[in-house]
């Protein structure tokens, strides 16, 4: 008789990998990355509309003119013109910033985990948004926190849920916010919630982590102060250029108060060292000068005109008792269907006829959000929006049919 | 000059990426024997042209679920006159297809748990919902939901409680037309995989997932399941399932290679759950684990597979 080991490491591995594991979800979304399927899944920034000219100017530029830097090993911040680019993206939403406060990381995900690594032992509690980042979730995970979940509304998380929890005797490490067109939301915080955050995370000593990726995709609407410039004491701030420039350069940034920067710049250098130099130039020259700002604006109307066009389409498609958000910037519509419906168990049906969706109990620690869809409108056009809208109207409608017999 | 073969892997099912997995093993497998073999995925190229312009001598189809393990490629292939690893499109067809598939094996006598099949259209055309209870009577509780016509335990739930069922139900429904409610057997789970050409029975692989249920994620996650080859079942027991698979390989007139999930309960009674006719090639795949443990390495086995195909050209 033989053990079959399929994995001879199996009982060396640490346990912070127990979570990770094969999931149906996942291999629907391998069938839902064919061409045929239109996918409102994945939060891919629309990289197409850069033109191109832009792209190769900056990059051979950077090669002819700082060869031998771009190949070369950097400072673990991040090169301080670089930084000094990034602080500029952060004054654009009037955030005060200072490029020395400042640490770039491989994308906002890596400042993520950074944070994680610094803040967390295993069993510490972290408060997020619920529904909150998935991305968060799992960089968070690997350091075996416990999640305190505080529901959100139309105007951001419900900080009167975050006070009650903490008086129920929860004490979070920090709290993770998305404030501005939250993934999967799509919600803003409003003014007041922000004031009454601030205040909360100030009186109680917990700082906030605020996760701004969004923030200069606004399609509508004047925007909001940032956590950050409301208390730069008690706010780590996390920005990246995915989304005004590409996610491909994987550069992001956080900010923070001198002790936490040190130890996440130190946490930084024992990961990877140092950023790609390559790609930090190639970003610093391609926000230096004023073509960003142009190439940012169309890219913004043409996430209005896709935000208008899911809209409408869900107004026309879908059942009378789902609700949605109105976001007014960033990539998401977030859907509640009646309860009955399973949207993990509908994927693969979705998937059948040849359109995805990332199913609501992705974005909870807990399994909830079965009745929740997250719909993605920044990279389908808009006719494929209104077809892909169009798909999953039918197949809820069929769903509904069904319920309707089998609950008499 | 080297034989040219297609592993036919991909495809749109569910169970695409299982598939890739196992296609690329058996092509590296069939290379390190000296065959030009080469991973055809029919949702990434025109498949009939690529087949036509390569010539090849046979496919291998280490596709799983829809179109691939269903009949549909078969036929496609018959019609080209390309020889292919596997049963025959009727034989797919009805294997791959729970509700066909219960119906053949119980005409047949093989012991596979009592079942009652739900058709979607039957709830949404004729209101059959209201006699869903039915179901639970006939079958008895604790139940197994699934599709009749999904692999790798997809859209596979448990139910404990009448309440439960119509969700189970709607889960299922999801991933197929059609839904097969069984009564769950508790007791041991074993694979029967059997391989031509003498259709000769491997050692049977006992599966013990360390979360209890052989899920998604317990098939695909190294680590998540212990196997052991031969399983610990006594002696009498093990021919007994090894018969069982040989009848449900007869009774749906299967060819090559099938691998059939068994229970066994507390009393040593084999029940045959499921029989699959594209049995996984993956490196948390059992079809591999048994002939490892009747000492076939895995390049003899795809090679042995292959052969049967080639016989037919």
């Amino acid at each position: 008789m033989a053990e079959f080991s399929v994995d001879p490491y199996v009982h060396l591995y640490a346990r912070r990998t127990s979570g990770m594991s094969a999931s149906e979800v996942r291999a629907l979304f391998a069938v839902a990355s064919r061409p045929d399927v239109i996918s409102l899944a994945g939060g891919m920034p629309y990289v197409q509309a850069l033109p191109p000219q832009d792209v190769l100017d900056v990059v051979t530029q950077v090669l002819t003119e700082q060869g031998n830097q771009a190949l070369q090993y950097g400072d673990g911040r991040g090169m301080p013109s670089l930084r000094e680019r990034l602080a500029m993206l952060m004054r654009e939403e009037g955030t005060p910033a200072d490029p020395e406060d400042m640490v770039v990381t491989a994308g906002a995900q890596q400042a993520l985990d950074l944070v994680g690594k610094v803040l967390v032992d295993p069993g510490d509690e972290i408060a997020v948004e619920a529904p909150t980042y998935v991305g968060a979730l799992s960089a968070f995970s690997t350091y075996e926190p416990t999640f305190v979940q505080v529901e959100l509304d139309h105007d951001g998380m419900i900080v009167e849920r975050l006070e009650e929890a903490l008086l129920r005797g929860a004490r979070p490490k920090f709290v993770y916010t998305v404030p501005n067109f939250s993934n999967p939301a799509g919600v803003t915080m409003s003014r007041a919630r922000r004031e009454q955050l601030i205040a909360l995370c100030r009186e109680a000593r917990i700082p906030i982590v605020e996760d701004n990726p969004y923030g200069l995709l606004r399609f509508e609407g004047e925007p909001e102060p940032t956590l950050r410039s409301m208390d730069p004491q008690n706010v780590i701030y996390l920005g990246t250029v995915s989304k005004v420039f590409s996610p491909g350069v994987r550069v992001g940034w956080a900010m923070a108060e001198p002790g936490v920067l040190h130890r996440l710049v130190l946490a930084k250098e024992a990961a990877d060292l140092c950023g790609s130099s390559l790609n930090m130039l190639v970003t610093e020259r391609y926000l230096s000068g004023d073509r960003w700002r142009v190439n940012l604006r169309s890219l913004v109307e043409i996430y209005r005109s896709r935000c208008a066009a899911m809209i409408a389409a869900l107004e026309a498609r879908f059942p009378a008792d789902a609700t949605w958000t109105h976001p007014a910037g960033g990539f998401y519509v977030w859907v509640t269907l009646p309860p009955y419906f399973d949207s993990q168990a509908l994927l693969a049906a979705g998937v059948e006829r040849r359109v995805a969706y990332v199913p609501g109990t992705a974005f909870y620690a807990d399994g909830r959000g079965k009745e929740k869809m997250r719909l993605a409108f920044c990279f389908p056009t808009e006719d494929d929006i209104t077809e892909g809208v169009r798909r999953l109207g039918l197949l809820l409608a069929d769903e509904e049919d069904l319920y309707r017999s089998l609950s008499g | 000059m080297s034989s040219k073969i297609a592993v036919l892997a991909g495809g749109r099912s569910p169970e695409r990426e299982v598939s890739l997995r196992s296609g690329h093993r058996v092509m590296a497998a069939l290379r390190s024997r000296g065959y030009d073999a080469f991973v055809v995925d029919p949702s990434e190229v025109p498949m009939i042209d690529t087949l036509s312009a390569a010539s090849v001598s046979a496919c291998y189809v280490a596709l799983h679920g829809k179109d691939g393990e269903d009949g549909t490629v078969q036929r496609v292939l018959e019609l080209l006159g390309v020889p292919y690893t596997g049963a025959t499109p009727f034989a797919c067809q009805i294997a791959f297809d729970k509700v066909l598939a219960k119906e053949a094996l119980a005409a047949a006598g093989v012991s596979t748990p009592p079942w009652v099949s739900v058709q979607a259209a039957a709830i949404r055309d004729l209101a059959a919902g209201p006699i869903l209870h039915r179901v639970a009577e006939r079958v008895g509780l604790p139940a197994v939901v699934k599709p009749s016509r999904a692999g790798s335990a997809m859209g596979l739930s448990f139910v404990e409680r009448d309440a439960d069922l119509p969700h189970a139900v709607m889960n299922a429904l999801s991933f197929s037309d059609a839904a097969v409610v069984e009564r769950k057997i508790e007791g041991v789970e074993v694979a029967a995989s059997m391989v031509g050409p003498e259709v000769e029975a491997l050692p049977l692989v006992e599966i013990v997932p360390k979360s209890g249920v052989f899920d998604y994620a317990a098939r695909y996650t190294a680590g998540a399941t212990e196997y052991f080859a031969p399983a610990r079942i006594a002696p009498e027991i093990a021919a007994v399932c090894h018969c069982e698979a040989r009848r449900a390989f007869e009774a749906l007139g299967l060819r090559d290679v099938s691998r059939a999930d068994i229970l066994v309960d507390p009393n040593g009674t084999p029940w045959v759950v499921d029989v699959n006719t594209s049995p996984g090639m993956t490196d948390t795949s059992l079809l591999p684990m048994a002939a490892r443990a009747a000492g076939i390495d895995f390049t003899g086995l795809c090679e042995r597979i292959l052969q049967l195909a080639l016989a037919r050209a």
